[in-house]
C-alpha cells in the first residue's frame, strides 16, 4: 500500500518529529497571539496533534488509546465537573452569570476564597421549592408508566417478528428500524396534527359519530404518553426481538414433551429467557424518557411537569445557570443507578454471547 | 413453512399500523390545499412551493448538512478507534472509566449533555457556532459508531490479523489492509448513523449553537411550538422521503453484497 509506505519512510527519516515541532510552535503562537475567535482551540488542537505524533514514536499502543480517551475526558467528563462546580456557585448579574469564578492569577488565596465561596444554597433552594421535587416525581411517574406501556405494546410485536418466517424477518426488522432513522422531532410533530382539537383523530371520531364534541387530547399527559410510546417503541422492540430470535426452540419442545401447555411454556421458558432483552429495552426507554424535553414541550400541557423541560426553561428563560446546573446534578444522581445497572446487564449479555 | 398464528399476525399488523399511520397522515396532509390544517381541501403542492421560497429553511438545511457531514466523518474516525481499543486493546490503566464514558452518552438525557457541553464551550470559546455543534455531536455520535463497529470486530476472525502480523506486517499495515476492509460495512453504517443522529438532534444543538448556526431541527421546533404548520408538513415529507429512499438503497445494496459473497464462497468450494 503506497500510503502506508509513505508513512513508513516518513517515520524512518524522522520527518514526523520535525512536523510535530513545527505544529507545536504554530499552536503555541496561535494561543499566544489570540487574534481570532477559536484560536485557543485551533492552537490546542495543533499542540495535541504534535503530542500525539511524538507519543506514537514512544509507545504506539498508548498513543492510539489516548486519542478517543482524551476526547471523551475533555468533552464528556470535564463538562460534568463544570456542571457540579457551577451548581455550587451563586447566581450573579454578570458574564458568565455566576460567582465565584476561579482566578488562577491570584494564586493560593484565590483558590482558597474560590472553595470558600462554594455552598449548597442551590440544592437547598431545590428542596424548598415544591416545583422541583414535584417535577422529579412526576417525571419518574411518567417514565415508569410509559416504559410499562411500551413494553406491553412492544413484546407482542417482537414476538410476532421472531415467529415470522426466515425470509420475512429482515424486512420486518427494516420496518422497525426505519422510523428510528427518521427525525425524532418529526415523529413527535406528526402527533400534533393527529391529536389536536381540530386534528385528524377528532375529525375521524366525529365523522364516525362516536363523539359529539371534540376531545381535548393535545397538551395533556395522555398525548405525552402516546408520544413517548410511539417514539421509543423501536428501542424496546429491537433488544427483545434479539433475545427471542436466539431462543432455542428445542427448549420449548422439551417443555411440551414434559407436559407443559403452550401457555405454560411461554411463561416458564420463553419469558424468563427473554428477560435480558426486556431489561435492556426497559432501560433504553426509561433513562432517556426521564430527561425528555421535546415530547412534553410539544405534546404536553402547562400541567405536564417534566424535569427536562424545567431545566431547559431555567437555563434559557430564567438564565439561572447555577439552579439549572443543580437540577442537572440531581437528575444525574437519580440516573446513576439505572445507568450502572444497564451497563452491567449489557456486559453480562455480552459475556454470555461469547 | 408453518403458518403464522392469528395472534402473531394481528399483533404485527397493529404494531406496524401504529408505527406508520401517523407518518402517512403527515405525508397526506402535506398535500392539503385547504386553509385549515386539519380539513382536507383538495390536492395541492403549494406548501412545497412556499417552503422552497423560504430563505431561512434553505439556510438552516445547508447548515445542518455541513454539521452532519463533519460530525459523521469525525465521529467515524474516533468511534472506530474507540471500538478497536475496546475490543483489541487489551488491558490498560483506566479501561473501566473509558468503557463507561463510551456507554454513558448512549443513554444520558440530551438536556444534561447539552447543558454540560454549553458550560464547557462558554469557557473555551468567545462565540459558539457550527464548530461547537460539531464538537458536541461528535462526542455522542462517536459512542454510537463505537457500538456498531465493536459488534463487527467481535464477530470477525481474529486469526486473519494474526496471520498478517506473522507474515511481517506492522500493526498499522495490518489495520489498514486486513482489519479495515473487513469491518468496512460496519464503519459505513456507523457513518450513516452518526450523520442521521446529527441531522435529528434538537436539544444538544440548541444548547451549543450560536449566531448564524441555526440548524433545521431548531428552526422546525421554533415554528411548531405554537401549532401545526403546513410548510413543516411539506418539509417533514421531504425528509421522510429522503430517509426512506436512503435506507432502501442501503439495505438493498447490502443484501446484494451478502448474496454475492455467498455465491463467491460457493464457487470457491
Amino acid at each position: 500500500m503506497r500510503f502506508s509506505q509513505t508513512l513508513e519512510s516518513a517515520y524512518a527519516s524522522k520527518a514526523d518529529l520535525v512536523l510535530a515541532a513545527l505544529l507545536a510552535v504554530a499552536g503555541i503562537a496561535l494561543i499566544w497571539l489570540n487574534q481570532a475567535d477559536g484560536s485557543h482551540f485551533t492552537g490546542g488542537l495543533l499542540i495535541a496533534f504534535a503530542v500525539f505524533v511524538t507519543a506514537y514514536r514512544i509507545n504506539r499502543r498508548l498513543a492510539v488509546i489516548a486519542v478517543p480517551y482524551l476526547w471523551l475526558l475533555v468533552f464528556f467528563l470535564v463538562p460534568f465537573i463544570i456542571v457540579v462546580k457551577i451548581s455550587l456557585s451563586d447566581p450573579a448579574i454578570a458574564i458568565p452569570p455566576y460567582t465565584p469564578t476561579l482566578e488562577l492569577s491570584e494564586g493560593w488565596t484565590g483558590l482558597k476564597s474560590f472553595f470558600g465561596d462554594l455552598d449548597f444554597e442551590n440544592f437547598e433552594f431545590l428542596a424548598s421549592d415544591p416545583l422541583y421535587y414535584t417535577a422529579y416525581l412526576s417525571s419518574a411517574k411518567i417514565a415508569i408508566i410509559s416504559t410499562a406501556i411500551t413494553l406491553l405494546v412492544a413484546f407482542p410485536i417482537a414476538y410476532g417478528m421472531a415467529k415470522a418466517s426466515e425470509e420475512w424477518r429482515p424486512t420486518l426488522m427494516m420496518l422497525v428500524i426505519l422510523p428510528f432513522w427518521t427525525s425524532f422531532l418529526i415523529r413527535v410533530y406528526a402527533w400534533m396534527g393527529i391529536l389536536g382539537r381540530e386534528g385528524f383523530l377528532n375529525s375521524f371520531l366525529l365523522w364516525l359519530g362516536i363523539i359529539d364534541d371534540p376531545l381535548t387530547m393535545l397538551n395533556t399527559n395522555f398525548a405525552v404518553y402516546v408520544g413517548i410510546v410511539y417514539t421509543y417503541l423501536p428501542f424496546m422492540i429491537l433488544p427483545i426481538y434479539a433475545t427471542l430470535e436466539k431462543l432455542d426452540v428445542s427448549l420449548l419442545e422439551a417443555a411440551e414433551d414434559l407436559g407443559c401447555t403452550r401457555t405454560q411454556g411461554f411463561w416458564l421458558v420463553t419469558l424468563p429467557l427473554s428477560m435480558p432483552g426486556i431489561i435492556a429495552g426497559c432501560f433504553l426507554v426509561f433513562i432517556p424518557v426521564l430527561g425528555e424535553f421535546v415530547i412534553p414541550s410539544l405534546l404536553g400541557g402547562s400541567d405536564t411537569l417534566m424535569i427536562g423541560k424545567i431545566l431547559y426553561e431555567e437555563f434559557f428563560s430564567n438564565r439561572d445557570w447555577p439552579v439549572a446546573s443543580a437540577v442537572a446534578v440531581i437528575l444525574l444522581l437519580i440516573l446513576v443507578v439505572p445507568i450502572v445497572l444497564f451497563q452491567r446487564n449489557q456486559q453480562k449479555q455480552a459475556e454470555a454471547d461469547q | 413453512m408453518k403458518k403464522m398464528s392469528w395472534f402473531n399476525l394481528t399483533s404485527l399488523t397493529l404494531g406496524f399500523a401504529f408505527l406508520y399511520i401517523p407518518m402517512i397522515i403527515l405525508v397526506i396532509f402535506s398535500f392539503n390545499g385547504g386553509r385549515n390544517v386539519a380539513i382536507w381541501g383538495g390536492f395541492s403542492t403549494k406548501w412545497y412551493g412556499e417552503l422552497f421560497h423560504d430563505e431561512k429553511f434553505l439556510d438552516a438545511a445547508w447548515v445542518t448538512l455541513r454539521v452532519a457531514f463533519a460530525t459523521a466523518t469525525l465521529s467515524t474516525v474516533l468511534g472506530t478507534i474507540t471500538a478497536y481499543v475496546l475490543v483489541r486493546g487489551g488491558k490498560f490503566y483506566g479501561r473501566t472509566l473509558f468503557s463507561g464514558m463510551t456507554y454513558a452518552p448512549l443513554v444520558m438525557p440530551d438536556v444534561i449533555l447539552g447543558l454540560s457541553l454549553l458550560l464547557l464551550f462558554k469557557a473555551m470559546f468567545n462565540q459558539m457556532g457550527m464548530l461547537t455543534i460539531v464538537l458536541a455531536h461528535t462526542t455522542f455520535a462517536m459512542c454510537y459508531v463505537s457500538v456498531v463497529v465493536s459488534s463487527r470486530l467481535l464477530t470477525f476472525d481474529q486469526s486473519l490479523e494474526e496471520a498478517a502480523s506473522d507474515l511481517g506486517a506492522s500493526a498499522f499495515d495490518t489495520f489498514i489492509n486486513v482489519t479495515l476492509p473487513n469491518i468496512a460495512p460496519a464503519v459505513i453504517s456507523g457513518w450513516l448513523l452518526a450523520f442521521t443522529l446529527s441531522l435529528d438532534d434538537l436539544v444538544i444543538a440548541s444548547f451549543t449553537t450560536g449566531p448564524g448556526a441555526t440548524t433545521l431541527p431548531i428552526e422546525i421546533f421554533s415554528e411548531v411550538r405554537r401549532g401545526v404548520k403546513p410548510q413543516i408538513n411539506a418539509l417533514s415529507t421531504i425528509m421522510i422521503a429522503i430517509v426512506t429512499v436512503g435506507v432502501l438503497i442501503f439495505s438493498f445494496s447490502s443484501k446484494r453484497r451478502t448474496l454475492k459473497r455467498i455465491a463467491d464462497e460457493q464457487q470457491a468450494n
